[in-house]
């Protein structure tokens, strides 16, 4: 078995588990002496570094969530100076307000290395040529991936996202032998071939996938690579652990946490207590070397279940099968992050709509599909069905604008939405996920 | 003659295309007593409008809007036709005559000669030129 660092891919796991308590100790040191953030919560849960003495002590520390650094916006959470970063990256926030993360030089190098030990276990290398389908510039996709596969010594392909007609092409005449999007992108990609009479099973070189940024299935996975003719793994990441971080490795059976950079606890979403090994539950990430934003017991919101037995492959780092849900209402439409919240804000910027919608998810050929019912006012109602037209393209308009997505609207009847009281249910997902 | 007398009341109502909504909806007419002299269903995507000439029109928006349905009032007119092979087409040159432009028209055979509604932009300006020009409008008293 090729590993990009068969030392520490293979080390034993108690001998991981002491290197995780060494990092964690130093993390929770530093950020106790830099973090004024972090100090007060540690404060405010009454435990000192000193309190940790066992790995296992990760559970006195107070947790981060995703509102932190919303709430801290630009960069009151970093501990490293200015002059250190080397990169920002800048991802959608839920109402408005982004979420910022900076790097300093061993931050993007042990990014690197993980995705470049990540490429190596899902068989690539020097000698493939990867296309980098993922988007380029704030969001880590692109430049993630594009770093790991140049580390591996691979040629990388940088194409970013769109004019898929050229990509197709380029992976033809470069001979691309692996590319990594998200898996809806693929399928359209596979679409649009076979309208230019392109086979991307006979008629090129793709032998690899490397698919994520979005919640997909085994049986999609199966479509794609009966369909496409590649081997199609999962990677996980967000851009609070840097960006794509984890992925599959040959025997495509959940992704590999490398554990001197990440400690993965899986807690009941309710009681914050950790569960039985095998059940699942919320995925709590503690990033054990990340310097300008450090990551400690961060309530990344993905539900799976941790794997610690022994993978053939020979990897003794433990492994997340692939994610299973989202403990809040967040869904990923074409690899974007949308809440419904956003919906709301947007439709209460629209007088001719109420305030009541629903959202459907559904999944048409290969792409996500989200369509937007609203219920449409009194004083906006024309008997002309022109006027209707227009109120229904101004609303799509403005929630394309809000979300970056594009969206259908459907124009119901009014108090034919359901009400709720208290928590909703304002959201149909029909994907088979 | 009063122009105004020849502006009808029609009830238009937002309607999504799917089944049982115009059961649901002509319902409240049988409840409220409400006799439909004429009506239409224009479609588009997933959605519809209703639209009615009906005596009391008043009481028909008032229980329609408690029922939470969007209600509006359109005015239309209302054009006798000879109810015999041409009479469309008579009645349709003289409208093509007097320049008038339909947003949109539904018929029905009433008792005593068949009728063109029609939904114009300017109704007053159209109903004296239907009128000077020898077309005949049924009145609004009718619909009461």
């Amino acid at each position: 078995m090729v590993m990009w660092d068969q030392q520490i891919e293979t080390m034993p796991a108690q001998d991981l588990r002491k290197l995780q308590y060494r990092l964690l100790k130093t993390q929770v040191y530093r950020l106790y002496s830099f973090s004024p953030f972090y100090h007060e919560r540690m404060k405010q849960a009454n435990v000192h570094p000193d309190d940790i003495t066992s790995l296992a002590d990760v559970k006195k520390l107070p947790f981060m969530y995703k509102a932190d650094l919303r709430d801290n916006y630009p960069d009151r959470l970093f501990t490293a100076s200015r002059d250190d970063l080397v990169r920002y990256h800048v991802s959608s926030g839920t109402t408005g307000k982004p979420t910022v993360v900076g790097y300093t030089k061993n931050d993007l190098d042990n990014w690197t290395t993980s995705l470049a030990r990540g490429l190596v276990s899902c068989g690539l290398g020097r000698g493939d040529v990867i296309q980098v389908s993922y988007g380029y510039g704030l969001f880590t996709g692109g430049l993630g991936l594009h770093y790991g596969a140049e580390r591996i010594g691979a040629t990388v392909l940088p194409t970013s996202v769109g004019n898929t007609e050229r990509q197709i092409e380029l992976m033809q005449d470069l001979h691309a032998t692996a590319i990594c999007c998200t898996p809806s992108y693929l399928l359209h990609m596979g679409e649009v071939a076979e309208k230019m009479g392109v086979s991307i099973k006979n008629d090129t070189d793709l032998a690899i996938g490397v698919l994520g940024a979005e919640p997909w299935t085994d049986l999609m996975r199966f479509r794609i690579q009966e369909w496409l003719g590649i081997r199609a793994y999962d990677v996980y990441g967000t851009s609070e652990l840097s960006g794509p971080m984890f992925t599959e490795c040959t025997e495509q059976k959940g992704f590999h946490v490398w554990s001197d950079l990440a400690l993965v606890e899986v807690l009941d979403k309710d009681t914050g207590e950790p569960i039985a090994q095998g059940e699942r539950g919320e995925l709590v990430i503690t990033m054990l070397q990340k310097e300008a934003l450090p990551m400690i017991r961060f309530r990344i919101g993905d539900v799976s279940i941790l794997d610690d037995d022994p993978c053939p492959c020979g990897r003794t780092h433990p492994r997340i099968r692939r994610i299973q849900g989202r403990v809040d209402d967040m869904l990923i439409i074409r690899g974007i992050n949308v809440f419904p919240s956003q919906v709301e804000h947007t439709l209460m910027s629209i007088s001719e709509v109420g305030q009541h919608f629903q959202i459907v998810v559904d999944r048409q050929g290969a792409l996500d599909d989200m369509l937007v019912r609203v219920e449409i006012s009194q004083n906006a109602f024309s008997d002309k069905i022109n006027d209707l037209m227009k109120i229904r393209a101004k609303v799509e308009h403005k929630l394309r604008n809000a979300l970056n997505v594009g969206v259908n609207v459907e124009l119901v009847e009014p108090g034919s939405l359901p009400r709720f009281e208290g928590k909703s249910k304002k959201v149909i997902d029909r994907r088979n996920l | 003659m009063e122009i105004k007398n020849y502006i009808i009341r029609q009830i238009s109502v937002f309607s999504e295309n799917k089944p049982g909504r115009l059961a649901a909806i002509a319902k409240a007419f049988r409840e409220e007593k409400i006799n439909i002299l004429a009506f239409s269903i224009a479609e588009a995507d997933g959605f519809g409008v209703v639209r009615a000439l009906v005596n009391q029109p008043d009481k028909a928006f008032k229980k329609l809007t408690s029922l939470g349905y969007n209600v509006a009032f359109t005015d239309v007119i209302a054009v006798k036709m000879k109810d015999e092979p041409g009479g469309l087409h008579e009645i349709a040159e003289l409208l093509g005559e007097a320049e008038i432009n339909m947003e949109y028209a539904y018929a029905y055979t009433g008792k005593d000669a068949a009728v063109l509604i029609i939904r114009v932009d300017l109704v007053e300006e159209a109903i004296s030129r239907i009128l000077s020009r020898g077309g005949s409008l049924l009145e609004s008293k009718v619909f009461i």
